[in-house]
């Protein structure tokens, strides 16, 4: 099947290997993968900080830029539930295309270490991921899952909230740092480098913690 | 006067207003929500007493809702009812008042708080009262009747057991549901002890302190001659109010007084009888996490020799015609004021009620105050911010409000910081196109080098920022741009 990569700003600039660990496994997988280099944003950004112009420029661009695509996969879920939202285009989160479209849950990986999940909330209520990322994370080999206490409960980012509102944001953030560490769990997964930029920011000043990682990068080991 | 006074004309709802002018105070914040935020983090203790709280509720909601298994379809048709109501409110204000005046009771419209609370105290020096009891009631917090009642010499007792709790600490509630949410018993004991006549109890044992609570406003019920509430719901077929309560103390003030004063936001109507039955199951199981609520009082007139024999019906709008002029935000008008979103509202659980700066805290509050008074009023400009947009309330609506939505709409339309403003349209012209972008990728990474090689021992993360992302290190490690972007990566390797 070829699939289209929207890469989403943030994981272009800052989180590259969330992309190149997504492309790595789809390829593994036989799949041929397409990077359409005119895209950019989707404008979630500007959309929830209240710059509706902006984001409605972005959602534009970024529908003709993948405009006649079959599937567009992208390893964020909050930037493909606001494109599921304002645009037409077939994308789908990471474990949706696996799972849904190509139907595996074992992708031939191996990571030998104790992962704990945290299921952030647009993957959970906006897409209603479900157990598919974990379903993907169980099947890895020597991965041992531990769960995270409470995962549910926000992280705390949430954009500008976490500039504007920095200080309700870190007491948020605290408590899923703690919650993280108590798994004992050598990383934390999770399906958004946006939430793991913020969440690893708090693990990385407490010594021990477990190190965040976007899953795909366990995915595609 | 029932009877021989006409009751005032229903005036359709004409140009929506805001809830304006300084009774607009109990629903404007008066600081940016992210001050008064970081204020009450600092207090430990009533976070502790939050968190408990919170999650407490929030387990026993789950648990009765996951009983219900049409619940799905209980929220769409109860979300259904109140869209009807709010494309139909003039309509069906006409309708309510017309069977309610029918049966007995007196309807009087107001534009807002000022106008009510005119209404209320006319109707109360008519009686020459110097009290009246109160059932719980978030309109009338909403208009801050009870400082204009005492202002004018009057008092007004609370006879709900946490409203009575704030009130006796000259305190404001923090919860719409559980007012004094933010104290725990021996807090309580110690208020009563000091607060409450003839108090005696040797422990902070919560059937002891709600036995103080009985003794003393059992003598109030007796006493009074005006009973002050508000109503859960209208129903416009027959002109009757339905109260929902847990205590009993509601129907004390609904049957003890002679004259019964209900303010009632036009909001809470529903066309039928028939309608309450779906409310009446998602109410409880909501707010308190009951199956059934205790007491359900529904009454329609006055009934000759039989419970109070005036009743005087307020129709408040303060706001609420303008709120169902937005196409987006008029489904904050379904509010049942469950209060499940604030429950599992994380920004709620670690700053409590008073940080929102108005009677109606949380998510609801954060898309309500604002879209009552207008953005422009106080602080309530901030209130929007004040969420992750983690979705948790949206999930627990009963009448299926998506929050999210109507706060980001509400951002959208509201006024922002020209600096901001800058910053977004230069991002956004960088994104518009993939040159500029580019470019803005390099430069960003060409700007970093030097902060990389200084953190490589910590994995490339920054511990302190300059303004103004200093916010973001206060509390977190800061990212730094890739050393190679993706786009420059699959250009090294897929081309
Ligand atoms: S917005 Fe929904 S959840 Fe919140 S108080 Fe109103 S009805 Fe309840």
């Amino acid at each position: 099947m070829r699939i289209a990569l929207f890469i989403t700003c943030l994981n272009d600039a800052m989180f590259p290997k969330a992309g190149i660990a997504t492309v790595t496994l789809l390829e593994r997988l036989g799949h041929q993968v397409h990077f359409p280099q005119e895209q950019t944003c989707c404008g979630q950004m500007h959309a929830n900080s209240g710059y509706a112009v902006a984001a409605r420029q972005l959602e534009q661009l970024t529908s003709s830029v993948f405009g006649g695509a079959d599937a567009i996969v992208s390893p964020s879920g909050s930037c493909v539930a606001h494109l599921r939202a304002h645009t037409a285009l077939p994308v789908y989160e990471l474990s949706e295309l696996l799972v849904d479209v190509l139907g595996v849950t074992e992708v031939g990986a191996r990571f030998a270490h104790r992962v704990t999940y945290h299921p952030t909330c647009h993957g959970l209520r906006l897409l209603r991921l479900g157990d598919k990322p974990l379903r993907l994370l169980r099947a890895v080999e020597g991965l041992e899952l531990v769960e995270l206490p409470d995962a549910d409960q926000c992280c705390g980012f949430g954009g500008t909230f976490a500039l504007k509102n920095s200080g309700v944001s870190g007491a948020m953030l605290d408590d899923k740092c703690a919650n993280a560490a108590e798994t004992g769990a050598e990383y934390l997964a999770a399906a958004d480098n946006s939430c793991l930029a913020h969440i690893g920011g708090g693990l990385a000043r407490r010594p021990g913690a477990p190190k965040p990682i976007h899953y795909a990068e366990i995915l595609a080991s | 006067m029932t009877g021989s006074a006409q009751p005032r004309r229903v005036v359709a709802l004409g140009m929506p207003r805001h809830a304006t002018g300084p009774l607009a105070a109990p629903i404007t914040a008066p600081e940016p929500f992210a001050d008064a935020a970081a204020r009450k983090l600092k207090d430990t203790q009533l976070r502790a007493n939050l968190g408990h709280a919170t999650r407490t509720i929030r387990d026993k909601r789950a648990a009765v809702v996951a009983e219900v298994d049409d619940w799905e379809a209980l929220r769409d048709r109860a979300a259904a009812v109140k869209d009807d109501v709010i494309a139909r409110l003039p309509e069906l204000l006409a309708r309510f008042a017309s069977a309610a005046t029918a049966a007995g009771a007196t309807v009087h419209h107001a534009a807002d708080a000022q106008q009510a609370n005119d209404i209320v105290l006319g109707l109360v020096q008519a009686e020459q009262a110097d009290r009246v009891v109160k059932v719980k009631s978030m309109t009338t917090q909403e208009i801050g009747l009870n400082e204009v009642l005492e202002a004018a010499g009057i008092a007004a007792i609370e006879t709900d057991l946490a409203e009575l709790i704030v009130q006796l600490a000259h305190d404001k509630p923090s919860h719409i549901l559980v007012p004094a949410i933010h104290y725990n018993r021996s807090q309580i004991r110690d208020l009563f002890a000091l607060r409450m006549p003839g108090f005696a109890a040797d422990s902070d044992d919560p059937a002891q302190l709600a036995g103080a609570a009985r003794r003393y406003l059992r003598e109030q019920f007796l006493s009074a001659q005006v009973g002050v509430c508000g109503a859960n719901f209208a129903v416009a077929e027959t002109g009757s109010l339905v109260i929902v309560e847990s205590e009993g103390n509601g129907r004390m003030c609904l049957t003890l007084p002679r004259t019964l004063i209900a303010v009632v936001g036009i909001e809470k109507l529903v066309p039928h009888m028939a309608d309450l039955g779906d409310f009446l199951r998602l109410l409880p199981r909501s707010s308190t996490g009951e199956r059934m609520n205790p007491y359900t009082s529904i009454f329609t007139g006055v009934t000759p020799g039989d419970g109070p024999q005036q009743l005087h019906i307020v129709l408040l709008d303060n706001g609420r015609g303008a709120v169902a002029a937005d196409p987006v935000g008029k489904q904050a008008l379904r509010c049942i004021r469950c209060s499940a979103c604030l429950n599992v509202c994380p920004v709620y659980e670690r700053v409590g009620g008073h940080a929102y700066g108005s009677v109606y805290p949380g998510p609801i509050g954060a898309i309500l105050s604002p879209q009552l008074t207008g953005q422009q009023a106080g602080h309530n400009r901030s209130l929007p911010y004040a969420s992750t947009l983690c979705g948790a309330c949206y999930d627990v609506c009963p009448v299926k409000i998506n929050i999210p939505e109507i706060l980001v709409h509400l951002r959208q339309t509201g006024p922002k910081p020209l600096a901001e403003r800058q910053l977004m349209s230069a991002l956004s012209w960088v994104m518009r196109d993939r040159r500029r972008w580019k470019a803005a990728l390099r430069a960003a990474r060409a700007g970093s080098a030097p902060l990389r090689l200084m953190t490589r021992r910590r994995g490339h993360t920054l511990r302190r920022a300059p303004w103004p992302l200093s916010a973001w290190t206060a509390h977190r490690d800061a990212p730094l741009p890739a050393q190679e972007s993706f786009r420059d990566w699959w250009r090294r390797t897929h081309e």
